[in-house]
């Protein structure tokens, strides 16, 4: 292969809006006195740019295989750059507020982003990993950017040494696939792991266990709980949506595209992370006091769903993962503009037991936190039902209907905290106001109940485009 | 083709010794001086495989940076390395034992394994013997591996970004020198004349 011409490089439009938008915005945040919300302003502009023009470009490889743009690609980026505009977006109000404002902290949000969609786009191992590592490099310092407290310098150490950790093991399994099967790409490796092999399998593991650390799904999720906590709580909600997008993304395409010829193999483990991740996000959330860290609990349960539909191996397992994906972005969105809103005049509260009695103090609130519980639970006709149902169903049609009823299970196990929140909303005594909700996060959270509330009207385009691009992967 | 041979025996064996002192030496001082031996040994066998370029940048970086880097910190920091590490050998047996263990199981593993019929031909396809290695890697690094060139890049911009967010502090009460203004002072600016009356004080 020789020099690739700029002409072909159209499908990289979106990485190279970002990435050098963010350069540019770095020098003028740097050349600028005052510190307020241009760069934030701007960012989501280059983020709603990026959108555009991932959905206008055509579909094609560039660099050989190593950045693929076909329409799971695409559908997928569209959600990760949502989720990090909304990110942006919700930091506006309590960075002025919490007087934390830096103007560096949407520009890192960006590369991010730029890491995430090489991260989706990715064909072969080194883009793979690459993607990777520029997307966790920038949420290691944002889990950190509260630099004087000290649960979010501890919460950024501790996201950066496993980190490192994790990215040790895929490396491992990544030259471990590359020394037996002599490719990278993702096309290659699939040539030559029709024959099976037990090294293959071996590097399979530690990619597997790279992956799930990045997704947060048990075995390897103990970092979740504490860095959401220690978090400043924009950067959880930002954690909680956009990576795992991205993870889920990469995860689903190495596993589908690499490895079609040890299926069975692959099969067992993901089966294994799921039930595991579901189970735990069910029962580890119930005694927890803090709603941070309940919410990480929630999202490991929810990447164990999640996990389901790609344990069918089916494209109507990988249409259900990404149903799902879509569904998940909005319902944890939507629960952290309603995180970000629990701010007394002392500051922010993060208390199960602040939320008591919120029907009666701010009625708007508790409905919409309401709905979005139920949504989580997965109760009909809210989204999350269907984000449920579409998993569970390609779980069925591949025949693994063991792990459908353990899901179903672990739900119902699940929705008992959800639904304790929504009793102490209603049902407790009122505990002291909070301030009055700033715009951005109204805008954030109607958006975000309206869709959950309003998906079964007209699922079809979502269904639709998951469908499609579902199909692009195999 | 002995000297090859008995040069490989050579930097093989001061390398792993090195590598053992660094865990076995009482002073951190003496561990990272042992730990640039053990890189510079490495850095020969990369030029014994023909990997020139491997082996300066290892020199370059290891030596020159990550190595002079925990020099450092070692003497730097006031940690007590001497405590911290007190007791660290007595568990040497146990460790071998389960080294020895892995390694048993990994070779019972390794002969089941199966390599992939092309790779053989892949690791051999080695550099074109008109140009020399860095010649090789610079041909390939800007053309056909651009994308990762730039990626990488762009890790270590958000590196930087991240050093300087986390670790750079405004103090609005730091004086600073203004290199501009000094410049611009004239004598006019910078000196009066002042007729003290004898007897008098200004």
């Amino acid at each position: 292969m020789n020099a690739v011409p700029l002409s072909s490089m159209t499908q990289v439009l979106p990485e190279i809006v970002l990435a050098i938008g963010g350069m540019a915005l770095l020098m003028f945040g740097a050349y600028r006195d005052r510190v307020d919300n241009a760069v934030c302003v701007l960012s989501v502009l280059l983020l709603a740019a990026a959108g555009v023009t991932v959905t206008i470009i055509p579909n094609g490889n560039v660099f050989g295989t190593s950045f693929i743009l076909d329409d799971y690609a695409r559908f997928l980026k569209i959600l990760a750059y949502l989720g990090s505009a909304f990110a942006i977006v919700m930091s506006l109000n309590y960075q002025t507020l919490e007087k934390q404002r830096t103007f560096e902290y949407p520009i890192l949000i960006l590369l991010s982003t730029v890491g995430m969609g090489m991260l989706i786009s990715a064909g072969d191992l080194i883009a793979l990993y690459l993607g990777l590592e520029l997307m966790s490099l920038a949420l290691y310092v944002v889990a950190a950017s509260n630099r004087d407290s000290l649960q979010s310098t501890e919460a950024g150490l501790k996201y950066f040494v496993l980190g490192a950790l994790s990215s040790g093991m895929l490396l491992y399994g990544c030259s471990l696939i590359y020394g037996f099967t002599g490719n990278v790409s993702f096309n290659g490796i699939a040539k030559a792991s029709s024959q099976g092999g037990l090294g293959l399998i071996f590097g399979l593991v530690f990619l597997f266990a790279g992956f799930c650390f990045k997704v947060s799904a048990v075995p390897f999720h103990m970092w979740t709980p504490d860095v959401y906590e220690g978090a400043p709580t924009p950067v959880t909600a930002f954690f909680a949506a956009a990576p795992k997008i991205a993870a889920m993304a990469i995860f689903a395409r190495a596993t589908i595209s690499a490895f079609p010829g040890i299926t069975h193999q692959w099969q067992q483990i993901v089966v294994f992370v799921s039930i595991a991740s579901m189970a735990l996000g069910a029962f580890a959330a119930i005694g927890q006091t803090n709603i941070k860290r309940l919410m990480a609990y929630s999202s490991i349960g929810h990447m164990g769903f999640a996990l389901v539909g790609l344990a069918a191996g089916t494209p109507e397992g990988v249409q259900g993962v990404l149903v799902y994906m879509s569904i998940y972005l909005a319902m944890t969105v939507g629960t952290f503009a309603v995180i970000l809103s629990m701010r007394r005049s002392e500051g922010m509260v993060e208390k199960i037991s602040d939320l008591s009695g919120l029907s009666r103090s701010n009625p708007g609130l508790a409905f919409f936190l309401a709905l979005l519980l139920f949504s989580l639970a997965g109760i009909p006709p809210l989204a999350g039902f269907f984000a449920k149902y579409y998993v569970f169903l390609g779980a069925m049609k591949a025949g693994l209907y063991g792990l459908a009823v353990i899901g179903v299970l672990a739900s119902v196990v699940g929705a008992y905290y959800y639904l304790l929140i929504v009793k102490i909303m209603y049902f407790d005594e009122p505990a002291k106001d909070f301030n009055p909700v700033p715009g951005e996060l109204k805008a954030v959270l109607g958006v975000a109940g309206l869709f959950n509330l309003l998906y079964f009207v007209y699922p079809a385009p979502l269904i639709g485009a998951a469908g499609i691009a579902a199909k692009s992967l195999f | 083709m002995i000297l090859p041979a008995l040069f490989f025996y050579l930097f093989a064996g001061v390398c792993v010794a090195s590598a053992f002192m660094v865990i076995a030496a009482k002073n951190p001082v003496h561990s990272v001086l042992y730990l640039i031996l053990a890189f510079v040994n490495a850095s020969g066998l990369f030029v014994l495989m023909g990997a020139e370029f491997l082996a300066m940048i290892l020199i370059v970086v290891y030596v020159g940076a990550v190595a002079v880097l925990f020099l450092f910190v070692v003497m730097m920091l006031d940690v007590d390395f001497a405590e911290l590490r007190q007791g660290v050998l007595q568990y040497l047996p146990v460790g071998v034992l389960v080294g020895v263990v892995f390694l048993a199981e990994l070779l019972l593993v390794a002969g089941a394994w199966v390599i992939a019929p092309g790779m053989p031909q892949a690791i051999s396809a080695p550099t074109p013997s008109t140009m020399t290695n860095t010649e090789a890697l610079g041909r390939v690094l800007y053309t056909q591996y651009v994308y990762y060139f730039q990626a990488a890049g762009l890790v270590l911009l958000v590196a930087m970004i991240g050093a300087i967010v986390l670790t750079l502090r405004h103090n609005p009460k730091a004086k600073r020198q203004n290199i501009s203004d000094q410049v611009a002072r004239t004598k006019e600016t910078a000196m009066e004349v002042v007729q003290v009356k004898s007897g008098q004080g200004i």
